[in-house]
């Protein structure tokens, strides 16, 4: 079966500076797995190669099989693939359910309707609200996207993704930002996703890291330094002089 | 699921459902026109052109209140308007509503093949390109001076009678009545697509690119076709003017035409439908008072009112209506 | 010589002066452009205040040339930190739209005032005595004053590459385009540097005004017929350049005044032409930096 997301000899560069280099990565069906690494690792330039909002200096990037390297972002998103951004990039100036109802309306390949107005698109908007009611966002319907906190953004954010109901999510530190009294709720969305989708994840926080995935790979100044479950990549010292900085004694 | 929703969900989703319904007060511009048909017979030549630009400005906002694509050159499309129905008329095709859809049609084809080479581009660029293209047009028909009348314009246009039954008077009761007639239709156009599933997805693109291009939405095929229809009635603007003037002279195409169309709309409040209609009167209105006795004194001011509104009240007129609006129901 | 190859000098000579007189312009809105991202389309006014300096002090007040060239740059420098310390700071984080508007009303209020002080027709431009006339070469002979232009032109502008390059100023401009808030977080005062950076930018404008308002006349709507030029010759440079803008600029007046001399009829057209097809191919301009 093959892969719900790959990348084979993934690479980037920005003249002389390599953000990517040689990148292998598989994204198994309703992969649980994390992608860390340091400030600076290439993660973010990584997501951004495989949604397309970078186009690549070499390599291919394959969506379920199929190569999607040299398709726009929108086809890649109508293929399944959907992501979260590290910084909110949401409508500030729409309401929280207009926000979701937009992604819903282009997933449903009504958005191009020139003629019906949207009101009369119940379906949308009930399943817009059905979504913020699981996310705890109910109360904050009709609110502006820049009056809710960073934290309830964030959830805004989660939300306008999950709209797209894809097949492959990428987050983009998805807590990031968010003060632990909120990030509980975030955690829970994530646990409680369908078991079909291919989660990949980007993250700092190591709780987090360790509690969601199953499987981690480690990136390292644009190329993959190790990759395996969460049990080899803690106890490895590689990974730990990566980070801490340690050496293991000889 | 969607009647256990209904009661829980009813302000939020409610809103959003309703969004488009017609309001009472939407009734005012209307009835306002209809009004000023009766009160003010000498003035029906101001008032066609009045008209007549708020189907400009409102074409123009659809591509620059909505779809956020900033333009100096939107004369371009209203000139294509001008020209072709002028030209019609002056070849013999001298009814006027087979002119106008023609000329409209024209418009949006020079919209969908200009905005596919230039809305590619971004920012400063493209905001070059916008005025490089209405330029292009206007160095064009001045050049084909022998078939667009050049720098003295188009004239001996024979425009017959709308609809074989009404004839354009000398009072301008009949140009009057199907200015108001077009605008009706432009409007209706403008308000379907304003609160279409495409046009919240034009605001999206406005708030937002980068996400809608995350969301899966085809941007650039969205802006293009809003630029193409806004051409088109552009054109049909255009058009009207030809045909109740039985004129068209190279100005239709320039930068002051783009510029104060432009300011016309800010002056009402952009991306609120309803900006045109307050914009394009006030400033006409106020230019007929002052340009006529001394048009420099008119540029030092309106300049200045431009700075004013862009530094102090950025929404027009509607933006302050809405500001104070909020202010008195939150005292509530 | 033969007729062609006269031609061709003759087209290149007064390609060269328009050419200087373009980028002088210019290179102010390039700067404004790529450090603040302000769409500054009032740039011509500071051309079009220096050209109205210059002939007034000369005409109306016996200054001699230099000086007033000098008097020119100065004071419209000066008014420009004026301008852009009350209003254009207004709006610096402010959409496109807010600055192309306001921008158009600096347009409309300088139209009104520059007939109100100067009349509608253009401003007379007589050069001083020794800059008049014809320059015998030899085998042919120059107007005397597009050769100092085009030397003028050229000293400017080498000082202005070298500033750029040798002086910390400049270094602390090229910083400041390439990433803006690395530069502020080195410590680069990027509100001082960008008032400093427009006045340089509007004195030079000034100058080119000036020094060019024989080729471009000095007449109230300045700012706005010549607008699209210069924005040309930023867009193709590319947006941020300073050396962009020459090459974009030799372009521009050797081909306008080519077409001028053979087909005067199709010029501004395929000059627009020519700019459509550059920016597809190229829309960072030839020497911008692509996002």
């Amino acid at each position: 079966m093959s892969a719900a997301l790959e990348t084979q000899g993934l690479c980037k560069s920005f003249g002389a500076l390599a953000v990517a280099s040689d990148i292998e990565f598989r994204l198994e069906q309703g992969a649980r797995h994390a992608l860390i690494g340091p400030n600076g690792a290439g993660k973010t330039t990584f997501v951004n190669l495989v949604t397309g909002v970078l186009t690549p200096s070499a390599g291919r990037i394959l969506l379920d099989g199929d190569d999607v390297t040299a398709l726009p972002q929108a086809q890649r998103v109508k293929r399944g693939l959907a992501r979260t951004f590290q910084i909110n990039t949401l409508f500030r100036g729409l309401s929280v359910l207009e926000n979701v109802c937009l992604a819903i309306g282009e997933r449903l390949g009504v958005a191009g309707d020139l003629y019906r107005p949207a009101g009369s698109r119940r379906d949308v908007v009930d399943e817009a609200y059905a979504a913020l009611e699981r996310l705890g966002l109910a109360g904050d319907a009709k609110r502006l996207v820049r009056e809710l906190s960073y934290g309830r953004q964030r959830l805004v954010e989660l939300a306008v993704a999950l709209g797209l109901k894809p097949q492959v999510l990428l987050l983009d530190e998805p807590a990031a930002g968010v003060p632990s009294s909120e990030s509980g709720i975030i955690v829970d969305i994530i646990e409680s996703l369908p078991a079909e989708i291919a989660l990949l994840i980007i993250e700092h926080d190591m709780d987090l890291v360790f509690r969601l995935a199953r499987r981690i790979t480690v990136l390292v100044q644009g190329a993959v330094l190790v990759e395996g479950a969460p049990q080899e990549i803690a106890a490895d010292p590689r990974v730990r002089e990566v980070y801490l900085g340690e050496r293991e004694p000889a | 699921m969607s009647d256990a929703l209904a009661g829980r969900a009813a302000p939020a989703v409610e809103a959003l459902l309703r969004g488009h319904r017609l309001r009472p007060w939407e009734a005012l511009p209307w009835l306002a026109a209809a009004a000023a048909f009766f009160a003010f017979p000498d003035y029906l030549a101001l008032g066609s052109q009045i008209l007549i630009n708020i189907l400009f400005a409102l074409s123009l906002d659809l591509i620059l209140g909505y779809a956020g694509i900033v333009t100096l050159g939107h004369a371009a499309f209203f000139g294509v308007g001008a020209y072709t129905a002028g030209l019609l008329a002056a070849h013999g095709w001298g009814e006027p509503l087979s002119g106008l859809v023609i000329a409209g049609l024209v418009a949006g084809l020079v919209g969908l093949v200009s905005g596919a080479i230039i809305l590619r581009t971004r920012g400063l660029t493209l905001l070059m390109l916008t005025l490089v293209i209405a330029v292009m047009l206007q160095e064009a028909a001045n050049k084909a001076g022998s078939i667009t009348g050049g720098a003295d314009g188009l004239q001996s246009m024979q425009v017959a009678p709308v609809l074989d039954l009404f004839r354009f008077d000398l009072y301008g009761r009949t140009a009057y009545l199907y200015c108001l007639a077009l605008l009706f239709l432009g409007w209706l156009a403008a308000r379907r697509i304003v609160h279409s599933p495409f046009g919240r997805s034009l605001t999206g693109i406005r708030e937002n690119e980068a996400r809608m291009h995350a969301i899966g939405s085809p941007v650039f095929r969205r802006r293009l076709t809003i630029y193409a229809i806004a051409a088109a009635l552009a054109g049909v603007a255009g058009a009207l003017l030809a045909q109740t003037t039985q004129f068209v002279a190279l100005e239709v195409l320039s930068f002051e035409r783009s510029g104060a169309v432009l300011i016309m709309l800010i002056l009402g409040g952009v991306g609120r439908l309803y900006g045109a209609f307050i914009g394009v009167p006030l400033y006409m209105i106020l230019q007929d008072r002052f340009a006529q006795a001394d048009p420099v004194y008119w540029d030092f001011w309106i300049g200045l009112l431009l700075i004013i509104v862009v530094v102090f009240a950025r929404g027009g007129v509607l933006g302050l209506a809405e500001r104070i609006a909020r202010r008195l129901s939150g005292r509530r | 010589m033969s007729a062609a190859v006269s031609a061709f000098i003759s087209i290149a000579f007064h390609g060269l002066a328009f050419a200087m007189v373009l980028y002088l312009v210019s290179v102010g809105l390039s700067v404004t452009m790529g450090l603040m991202g302000f769409v500054n389309l009032a740039h011509g006014v500071f051309a079009a205040a220096g050209g109205y300096v210059m002939t007034r002090l000369i005409n109306a007040y016996d200054v001699p040339f230099p000086l007033a060239v000098v008097a020119a740059f100065i004071l419209v420098a000066a008014g420009s930190v004026v301008l852009e310390r009350l209003l254009y700071r207004r709006l610096y984080g402010a959409d496109e739209l807010s600055q192309v508007l306001m921008t158009v009303g600096l347009i409309l209020m300088s139209v009104a005032i520059f007939k109100f002080f100067w009349g509608p027709l253009a401003q007379p431009m007589r050069p001083p005595a020794y800059l008049s006339g014809q320059l015998d070469l030899g085998f042919r002979s120059f107007p005397t004053y597009r050769s100092f232009l085009i030397v003028a032109g050229a000293v400017l502008v080498t000082l202005l590459w070298l500033g750029l390059e040798r002086t910390r100023f400049g270094a602390r401009i090229r910083a400041a385009v390439d990433n803006r808030r690395m530069a502020q977080s080195v410590g680069i005062d990027t509100d001082r540097l960008f008032t400093l950076a427009f006045a340089l930018g509007s004195g030079l404008a000034a100058l080119g005004g000036a020094l060019g308002a024989e080729i471009l006349a000095i007449d109230p709507g300045y700012a706005q017929e010549h607008l699209i030029y210069f924005l040309i010759v930023v867009a193709v440079g590319g947006l941020g350049s300073i050396k962009g803008p020459f090459f974009a600029a030799l372009l521009l007046g050797i081909t306008d005044t080519a077409f001028k001399y053979k087909l005067p009829e199709f010029g501004a057209f395929f000059i627009y032409a020519m700019t459509l097809a550059l920016l597809l191919w190229r829309p960072q301009g030839l020497f911008g930096r692509s996002s």
